[in-house]
């Protein structure tokens, strides 16, 4: 039998409602996949075989019986941000090493419903801040990719990093991640997956570890525009539980992949060239723009002139939500505590210096500055009102264009410990993608290329809000155009 | 330039009057079945950490879903105060650390409150109305509980009242006297349970108040109304979580005394939040400004901002009861009653409920004094309230009935009420089981004022010359019929008999 780890989602769930294999064994094979590679990538943080093989045998018997849901018996990789219920769900933080929730979220729960299996729970940056997986607890995830005459260990990105990598790697057949600043798109890129951003409110936050609540929506890294179609819209769903949850039904985002985009109005925002920008990013971007163009798309040079500020306004608002909502891990009810204190203060300062990293030490920092008293007015009540520029900004094109094309990251993958040094440039990872969370868009990310090292490299396409359907029908083409099909060479 | 009515407000320090100021945060615990966001119960008398939700928990992942129960009641209660309501608000977070408060921050209304402006009436000890300004009411979460007591080590958290609804109702710094803060408490108390907004439980801290006193001199209030230049006022000092009138009047005394006293010494106050004790009788402070949190307030962004339809406004207005104040006027103006009589009627909804009910076609003064001496007084004794009254409305209206057609006098009636508060029966009943009817037969009034006046020739004498002596002849007769005789007959049989 050919290697079942291979298989796209797509080509998975229908080879096994056609029982040319079993759940069963696809998830065997997976299994026995993980444990030879994880060793070295650290994609899971904990992989769950019993529960998988659990999951798989339920699955098996609904496909035999002909029932089953439109994901039966499909392994899943679960970023450890998804509480999982009776599995420890860390957020890559040593705060919560040990913390079992007894409660599911609504996003794994509807995978659950669907009849996905559960392999693992996959690394990520500490709270979801950080755009190469150094942040976490558990070690940095490692890219299945290498640059050309390099042995250079190269991060998959981040926060979404274990997702990418796993992917990739086919150490899962697709992977849920969440997005807050580019955390879906930008490990994508990095890896030669698809990864997509919904519109704020498609994806229901109860029982997502929350990092900045108005800008985090969860959603799938796969191997193909139609995989995570096919996923995205299991994830999504109204959910009471979520008051920010969008009571609308979600579309069958299949259907749009495949569609002609003839006709379609594609903008290009000439604030998306930047500073420094290596001209295999601008080739990549005039290479997509000349394949919409072939596919009879009407190219539209736009301008979206609060570009500029997205990401610091981004670094203020995610950190201000962060310092209060990352505030419940006190050490009083679950997660860490210090063992030596000498006041109620000392027990809270410990305990979070402990159980917290650097990074999250840093953004809750910058967090509680600019909410404090005489900072506010000037840092975060000045960010709200550009965020609603920069939404506006959008506003003001959709009349003239149907989508957005841009790169999904100003590089390609980088080093394993090339920008820590400076969180700045680290920072500067997120200036394509930061944009649509602000305005709460959909959002991408294609493979369409690769760098002069052979490496992955990512196309971005925006769609206005709840258009999912022309982000998916436009980034369906840009895949079949680019058709992207190399597979990183396995070293690990 | 102070006129009487400022003058009684003033107290007099060594170095010459002083005035009070104050305004009071009045936190009103919701009454719903469930908490403002998470939907665990809420009750009195669980046990610990037994009405806890992992939302309530801060549990990871766990998000604030709004009690659209507890909105309508914020919204019933803004309009039972006739303030603004507010058709967009907005949750906001107040961040800070402690063991009670699971998930870092408490949700409440810092930006945009639920209501806004409003005016409360209050009734003065004196009789004389003034008007309390509210500032805002909004919703928040209360805490949970620490306790200490337990061990000699370890401290306890019962986090069944964290999540638990409040209203906070900030009045404006128009309180004068230590009477004025507890009469508008009572006023709000009164109509948030007319509104059955909140149970008024003090005892149960439903019902608290934060009360923030300065002191200034005599005139200088005057000076801030014309101006609203708030330097006009001395230094505040906020008294916290005060949970009942007598301790509320009590810690106002005893903090306007401590800051004149500190501010004749030539010192000065400094603003800070103090605690009452009442065993002491003291303020302590609790902590200064400068040790005072930066709470870092912003807008919750787990929550949409909270929009309101003017028709649910309008259907949430319909069905108001008739507020305290509407009712005394109509107690007034359909009963005749006094402004005092109508005012000790509505204290309590129950109270003005029965009176009406007694009052139906009866003398509505006699009925109201009934109610409000003999009834209260024994519902008092009972430790009891006129929500859980045993006595029927109809006995008392029974009771006026039978002193109305003279088949029982006013004080035979007390006699009989007695009888009908121990459960004999109605009045009518004990009237006839014990038979005490009013004697209104002439004949036999007539045969006890001829034997008395028999037995007394000196004292019959002695009338003509002191008509007042009369009274002497007239407790005889009553003595003699056993208090049933009609005291006008009476009064007419001895007139003629005695020739005067």
């Amino acid at each position: 039998m050919s290697d079942l780890t291979n298989l796209t989602l797509k080509a998975a769930v229908d080879g096994l409602k056609a029982k040319d294999f079993s759940s069963a064994e696809i998830t065997q094979a997976f299994l026995t996949k993980i444990e030879a590679a994880n060793p070295t990538l650290n994609a899971y943080v904990e992989v769950t075989a019993d529960k998988a093989l659990e999951m798989a045998k339920a699955s098996d018997a609904r496909l035999a019986a002909g029932e089953g849901g439109v994901l039966e018996g499909a392994p899943l990789g679960i970023k450890d941000l998804f509480c999982t219920e009776g599995v420890q769900t860390t957020a890559g933080s040593n705060m919560l090493r040990g913390f079992v929730p007894p409660y599911e979220s609504t996003v794994t729960a509807n995978l659950w419903r669907d009849g996905a299996v559960m392999l693992g729970k996959l690394n990520m940056d500490e709270f979801a801040m950080g755009s190469s997986n150094e942040t976490s607890a558990f070690g940095p995830v490692k890219n299945p990719w290498k640059s050309n005459g390099s042995d250079a260990e190269l991060t998959p990105g981040g926060s979404s990093g274990g997702s990418a990598s796993a992917v990739a790697a086919d150490l899962c057949l697709a992977a849920t991640a969440s997005d807050t600043g580019g955390s879906i798109r930008q490990p994508a890129a990095f890896t030669g997956t698809v990864g997509i951003k919904p519109t704020y409110g498609r994806a229901s936050r109860f029982g997502m570890v929350a990092f900045a609540s108005s800008l985090d929506q969860a959603g799938p890294i796969t191997k193909t525009v139609e995989d995570a179609a096919l996923l995205l819209q299991s994830m999504c769903s109204f959910d009471v539980k979520d008051s920010t949850s969008l009571d609308i039904p979600t579309p069958d985002w299949t259907q749009s992949v495949g569609k002609s985009v003839k006709g379609l109005r594609i903008g290009v925002p000439r604030e998306y060239v930047v500073d420094g920008m290596p001209a295999e990013i601008q080739a990549l971007w005039d290479q997509g723009v000349a394949w919409l163009k072939d596919a009879g798309c009407e190219i539209v040079e736009i301008s979206l002139p609060h570009t500029k500020y997205a990401l610091p306004t981004y670094y203020i608002v995610a950190p201000a939500e962060a310092s209060s909502n990352l505030a419940r891990y006190d050490g009083m009810r679950f997660g860490h505590r210090a063992d030596e204190f000498k006041s109620l203060d000392d027990l809270y300062a410990t305990s979070r210096a402990e159980g917290f990293g650097k990074e999250v030490q840093r953004r809750l920092t910058i967090g509680a500055y600019v909410l404090s008293a005489g900072f506010y007015d000037a840092y975060y009540v000045k960010a709200l009102k550009v965020r609603r520029r920069i939404a506006e900004d959008f506003d003001n094109v959709w009349g003239q264009v149907d989508a957005i094309l841009t790169p999904s990251t100003p590089s390609a993958a980088f080093a394993l410990g090339d920008k820590q040094i400076d969180p700045l440039t680290m920072y500067l990872n997120d200036v394509f993608t930061v944009t649509t969370n602000l305005a709460g868009l959909p959002g991408i990310s294609v493979p369409a290329g690769m760098d002069s090292g052979g490496l992955p490299l990512g196309l971005q396409v925006i769609g206005k809000a709840l258009d999912e359907a022309t982000v998916f029908q436009v980034g369906a083409a840009l895949e079949r155009a680019a058709g992207f099909t190399a597979k990183p060479g396995k070293w690990w | 330039m102070t006129d009487t009515a400022t003058n009684t407000k003033l107290i007099q320090g060594r170095t010459g009057p002083w005035e009070i100021v104050m305004g009071l945060e009045i936190h009103a615990q919701v009454a719903s079945k469930a908490k403002l966001f998470s939907g665990a119960a809420v009750g009195f008398g669980a046990g610990p950490n037994e009405q806890v939700s992992l939302v309530d928990a801060g549990f990871p992942g766990m998000l604030p879903t709004l009690n659209k129960h507890c909105v309508e009641q914020a919204v019933r209660t803004g309009l039972g105060l006739r303030a603004q309501i507010n058709k967009r608000s907005q949750f906001d977070r107040k961040n800070y650390f402690y063991p009670d408060l699971p998930t870092g921050y408490q949700i409440s209304q810092l930006y945009y409150p639920i209501v806004g402006e409003g005016v409360v009436e209050v009734e003065g000890e004196d009789g004389v109305f003034f008007n309390v300004g509210i500032e805002r009411l909004h919703l928040e979460q209360d805490a949970g509980k620490l306790i200490h007591d337990l061990s000699p080590t370890e401290s306890y958290v019962d986090l069944n009242r964290a999540g638990t609804a409040l209203m906070e109702i900030v009045s404006r710094p128009d309180l004068r006297t230590p009477d004025e803060a507890v009469a508008y408490v009572k006023k709000i108390r009164t109509i948030l349970i007319y509104l059955g907004t909140c149970d008024g439980d003090m005892e149960k801290g439903n019902l608290r108040a934060d009360v923030n006193v300065s002191v200034c001199r005599a005139g200088n209030y005057d000076k801030f109304k014309e101006t609203g230049d708030f330097s006009y006022l001395g230094t505040r000092c906020e008294i916290k979580n005060v949970n009942s009138f007598r301790f509320i009047s009590q810690a106002i005394q005893y903090e306007a005394r401590r800051q004149i006293e500190i501010l004749e010494d030539g010192g000065s106050i400094t603003q800070e939040t103090r605690l009452y004790d009442p065993t002491a009788g003291e303020t302590r402070s609790m902590r200064s400004k400068e040790e005072a949190q930066d709470y870092r307030y912003f807008p919750d962004p787990d929550l949409l901002p909270l929009d309101l339809e003017q028709a649910w406004i309008d259907d949430i207005k319909a069905s108001l009861p008739e507020l305290p104040d509407d009712k005394r006027k109509r107690l007034m103006s359909e009963y005749g009653l006094s402004q005092y009589d109508a005012i000790v009627l509505i204290s309590e909804q129950a109270k003005a409920d029965y009176f009406e009910t007694a009052a139906k076609g009866r003398d509505a003064k006699l009925v109201s004094n009934w109610v409000t001496n003999e009834v209260s007084a024994r519902l008092a004794a009972d430790n009891k309230d006129f929500s859980d009254n045993p006595l029927p409305a109809a006995h008392v209206a029974q009771l006026v009935e039978l002193i109305e057609t003279n088949v029982i006098s006013s004080k035979i009636a007390k006699e009989v009420f007695d009888y009908v508060w121990n459960g004999e029966g109605s009045p009518a009943e004990v009237v006839e089981k014990h038979g005490l009817k009013q004697v209104t037969d002439t004949g036999a009034i007539e045969k006890a004022v001829d034997d008395i006046i028999a037995a007394n020739p000196d004292k019959a004498a002695a009338v003509a010359e002191k008509p007042q002596a009369i009274g002497w002849f007239v407790g005889q007769v009553m003595k003699a019929t056993g208090g049933k005789a009609n005291p006008a007959a009476v009064n007419e049989i001895l007139k003629a008999k005695l020739g005067l």
